[in-house]
């Protein structure tokens, strides 16, 4: 089995600017934020994100890294509303697509079956269809004759997820309740990256949970990357909770300057090792 | 039974909508929507499924905000949710920012959507819930600003859009009820559009207009929200909401 660990830093090197990147997760539930501060802390720019967005997508857009971004809300879940992707929307900052939340898992399963488009019924007669104006309808070629919304496949061209247990090979493990859609972005990405809260053998991999937990393998995966507390400070359950005082601390940065500043110079302009250190400091 | 709090009327209000709905996903959002779903179930739509709010589907209804472990019936996760949403087997209760007298609402953005005033949450499951399984809607605190003539965004799609749309696309569509703290709303009137159910005791007519923009159905004898029954407020106050969440959601 081919070895594909490799380091955050390896990850941004492989991207580039104005890249599609799709990020796993959803609101502030097991985000790649090892990864996404990565990103924020390198030079690249003018990135298209697609998100069940929270604190990736707002951290990013805060640190300007964002051209535009394909979503169907934004939030941190014990804070209904993502701050800096507000200010950013509210600043005209950014780009905004703007799909119910279904079509953007119809848009990433189309591309993740090679599929130009699939058909939903979600969307119409909702401001989606004005506020999209490249969206198309098709009619059903049976009896029926629906007319039906024509999601476009999302390709993406690389996805980021990240999972509880992962082996070197690219096999991930999610552990926590819901495995949300990350099998998707990988499937609908040209390059797959996933880091893990800890790499183990395969032979491990069932020890820690049921086959059924085994969803993402390593077809889907090009890079594995072993990042303890890897999704802080959103929640990876089962290895632990949101750190909702360090949640508060990154969304007072959307009030004021000099406290992005600092959380940037504390947080995101370290290494991944380092991250952790304060973490467990504070 | 002490006096009925306003909230308990509102309760009682957003139980009913699920009335008749029997084994379908029931999904509140906020608080006394979830004690009123919980209601529900536990005394005329014993068939209602809910969830945890993550991925389980409750196999007992537990009083909100409790650490006690709950057994499952079931495994929903989002993507599950998402099929079960287009399949129909489902009745939400949604927020809404803004709402229509069609029953259009914004949760998106207010003011122009190209770059907002205000950056909402987002489409979320709107625009597929309302299009494919019965809505209703909540409003903790009905005001002008809510209950507008025109929404900037439309999230969850209204009466005459889903008309506009043919009777085909439009056959699941259904806005059952809106609920907020000062009455019942439904749309059965000719053109659909929103019309004064009930009152909830102490608020008058009067009241109720000056804090709605747009024309408003009133019906010659405005019925009054129905009161609940002693055994409804046992339930409530000692065993779905204990600690009495519910009432600070009118506060808020």
């Amino acid at each position: 089995m081919l070895d594909k660990r490799m380091s955050e830093e390896d990850v941004v090197a492989e991207l580039r600017d104005g890249m599609t990147i799709g990020i796993g997760g959803w609101a502030s539930r097991r985000k790649p934020m090892s990864l996404v501060r990565a990103i924020a802390r390198s030079p690249l720019r003018g990135l298209t994100l697609v998100s069940y967005a929270g604190p990736d997508v707002g951290l990013l857009c805060a640190l300007g890294k964002v051209k535009r971004v394909v979503f169907g809300f934004a939030s941190l879940d014990s804070i209904p509303l993502e701050p800096q992707f507000r200010r950013a929307r509210q600043q005209g900052l950014i780009e905004a697509e703007e799909y119910d939340e279904g079509m953007l898992q119809w848009g990433l399963y189309a591309a993740a079956i090679r599929l130009p488009f699939l058909p939903t019924r979600a969307g119409l007669g909702s401001d989606v269809m004005k506020l999209n104006p490249g969206l198309r309808t098709v009619r059903s070629p049976y009896v029926d004759d629906e007319e039906l919304v024509a999601m476009p496949a999302i390709e993406l061209d690389a996805a980021l997820i990240h999972v509880n247990r992962a082996d070197q090979g690219g096999n991930g493990q999610i552990l926590g309740p819901d495995p949300f859609f990350d099998d998707l972005y990988c499937m609908a990405a040209k390059r797959r990256f996933m880091s893990c809260e800890r790499v183990v053998n395969t032979s491990d991999l069932t020890h820690e949970g049921p086959v059924t937990t085994l969803t993402i393998n390593r077809m889907m995966v090009d890079g594995v990357v072993a990042a303890p507390l890897g999704a802080h400070f959103t929640e990876c359950p089962p290895d632990y909770g949101r750190d909702e005082a360090f949640q508060r601390e990154y969304a007072a940065t959307a009030t004021d300057s000099a406290l992005l500043q600092q959380f940037v110079e504390r947080y995101v302009n370290t290494s991944h090792a380092e991250y952790r250190k304060a973490v467990q400091a504070r | 039974m002490s006096e009925v709090a306003r909230h308990e009327y509102c309760v009682v209000a957003l139980a009913d909508t699920f009335r008749g709905d029997g084994e379908v996903l029931a999904s509140p959002i906020g608080t006394l929507p979830a004690i009123a779903a919980r209601l529900a179930k536990l005394s005329f739509e014993p068939g209602l499924l809910l969830t945890d709010g993550i991925a389980t589907l409750l196999g007992e209804v537990p009083a909100l905000g409790s650490a006690d472990a709950i057994s499952a019936e079931g495994y929903m996760p989002y993507r599950r949710v998402f099929d079960v949403v287009w399949s129909g087997r489902r009745h939400v209760v949604m927020g809404a920012t803004q709402i229509d007298r069609y029953g259009n609402q914004n949760i998106s953005a207010l003011g122009d959507w190209q770059k907002p005033k205000t950056q909402l949450l987002g489409m979320r499951g709107a625009p597929g819930n309302t299009i494919h399984h019965p809505t209703s809607y909540f409003v903790p605190k009905h005001s002008r600003r809510v209950f507008v003539e025109k929404v900037d965004v439309v999230s969850g799609v209204g009466y005459d859009r889903a008309r506009a749309l043919g009777a085909r696309s439009s056959r699941f569509h259904e806005i059952r009820r809106v609920v907020s703290n000062l009455g019942v709303f439904d749309f059965e009137t000719a053109d659909k559009s929103m019309r004064l159910a009930s009152l909830h005791p102490g608020v008058t007519l009067e009241n109720l207009l000056e804090n709605t923009s747009f024309q408003l159905s009133v019906p010659a004898e405005v019925p009054v929200t129905r009161t609940p029954s002693t055994e409804e407020l046992r339930l409530i106050r000692e065993v779905i909401d204990p600690k009495g969440l519910g009432a600070r959601e009118l506060e808020g």
